[in-house]
């Protein structure tokens, strides 16, 4: 069961810089390690996250091997318009998690 | 000399000098844990929440069905764990609890110890405790289960021949193998431990140390193992509930 933790402001100022957080489950297991028996555990990460506002991308980030279990992420943006922030997370084993979250700008 | 060896025999710590590990770690990892979209702790009591509400088991029941809201009903109740069982005549975790709950109300399968699912859930029901303090109730019935916990964390052990209090009650906050010692006080489980990448069981955290003296561990709901939570909980008696924690 694939859950993630956003934190976006509810309200904004117009041309305010937001700060955004997420958080989602995953082992982000490396492909590097081996089971008790020496069989190599095959990789299994999230390979990208992308946020959208209002369609327009405000972030990317490509993930590799070695980034932590359950990666958090915390980036900004500028508050332009009242909408929605669409967060796609896609990865190994046809991982794809896709959550949104909206923003009121005065 | 003196203030030397009198500082390495401390004997038990007086309660106004009692720290929670979360003292002991870095402003980053204390930020991690107070900020609750930082926490990956807060993952697990998300999907405990669910699984609360979900009907399970032969009986078709959800853990809501019977308790209702957990943040009214579950308020407290880790704080008061590991606590005396009637039925079973032994004190019982709260992971123990839990699983009681589902193979007898629920009718369904026990969740394994440091399962996902049970973590979930011992995390979730554990979170509405927070803030609040350990509050283990001491009378004639769970006596002798403290007074073995308490021999327990006094007995030497293992290959290195080490108790528990040589290293928690004697030389906490000194290092050892670069990791501050922490005192032991188990305030912040099922904690989600940097080093495991994920969230387990305070019998998770006791077979490592086990493990680290080179001592057999007990198996996971071993009564030994649920003597010394009972006793380590009533140690830190007043001290506050911070599931999910979050420690190195």
């Amino acid at each position: 069961m694939a859950s993630a933790l956003i934190n976006v402001p509810d309200r904004a100022r117009r041309g305010e810089i937001v700060e955004i957080k997420t958080l989602i489950s995953h082992p982000m297991e490396t492909g590097y390690r081996r089971s008790q028996l020496g069989a190599r555990i095959p990789r299994d990460i999230i390979r990208l996250l992308v946020c959208t506002y209002n369609g327009t991308e405000v972030f990317r980030a490509e993930l590799h091997p070695a980034i932590t279990a359950n990666p958090f992420f915390v980036f900004s943006t500028v508050a332009t318009e009242s909408g929605t922030l669409t967060f796609q997370w896609t990865g190994d084993n046809g991982f794809s998690v896709t959550e949104t979250a909206a923003i009121t700008v005065d | 000399m003196v203030a030397l060896a009198g500082a390495s025999f401390a004997g038990e710590i007086p309660q106004a000098e009692r720290r929670s590990g979360y003292e002991l770690m870095s402003r980053e990892t204390r930020a991690m844990q107070d900020d609750d979209t930082a926490n990956p702790g807060m993952l697990a009591v998300l999907e405990g929440g669910a699984l609360w509400a979900r009907k399970t088991g032969a009986g078709g029941r959800a853990c809501a069905d019977c308790h209702g809201d957990a943040r009214a009903g579950m308020k407290g109740v880790a704080a008061r764990y590991p606590a005396y069982d009637a039925a079973l005549k032994r004190p019982v975790n709260l992971e123990q609890r839990i699983n009681r709950c589902r193979t007898e109300r629920q009718q369904a399968p026990a969740l394994a110890y440091e399962s996902r699912e049970l973590l979930a859930l011992t995390a979730y029901v554990a979170r509405q405790s927070r803030g609040l303090p350990i509050d283990i109730t001491v009378d004639a019935r769970t006596q002798p289960f403290l007074d073995s916990g308490r021999a327990a964390f006094y007995r030497r052990q293992g290959q290195l021949n080490l108790a528990c209090s040589q290293c928690h009650d004697d030389h906490w906050g000194r290092r050892l193998a670069g990791n501050t010692i922490p005192q032991a006080h188990p305030t912040g489980y099922p904690v989600y431990r940097l080093e495991w990448q994920s969230l387990g069981s305070l019998q998770r955290r006791l077979r490592n140390c086990l493990v680290g003296i080179r001592a057999e561990p007990y198996e996971y709901g071993a009564p030994e193992m649920v003597e010394l939570e009972l006793f380590l909980m009533w140690r830190a008696r007043g001290m506050a509930i911070e599931t999910p924690g979050v420690r190195p």
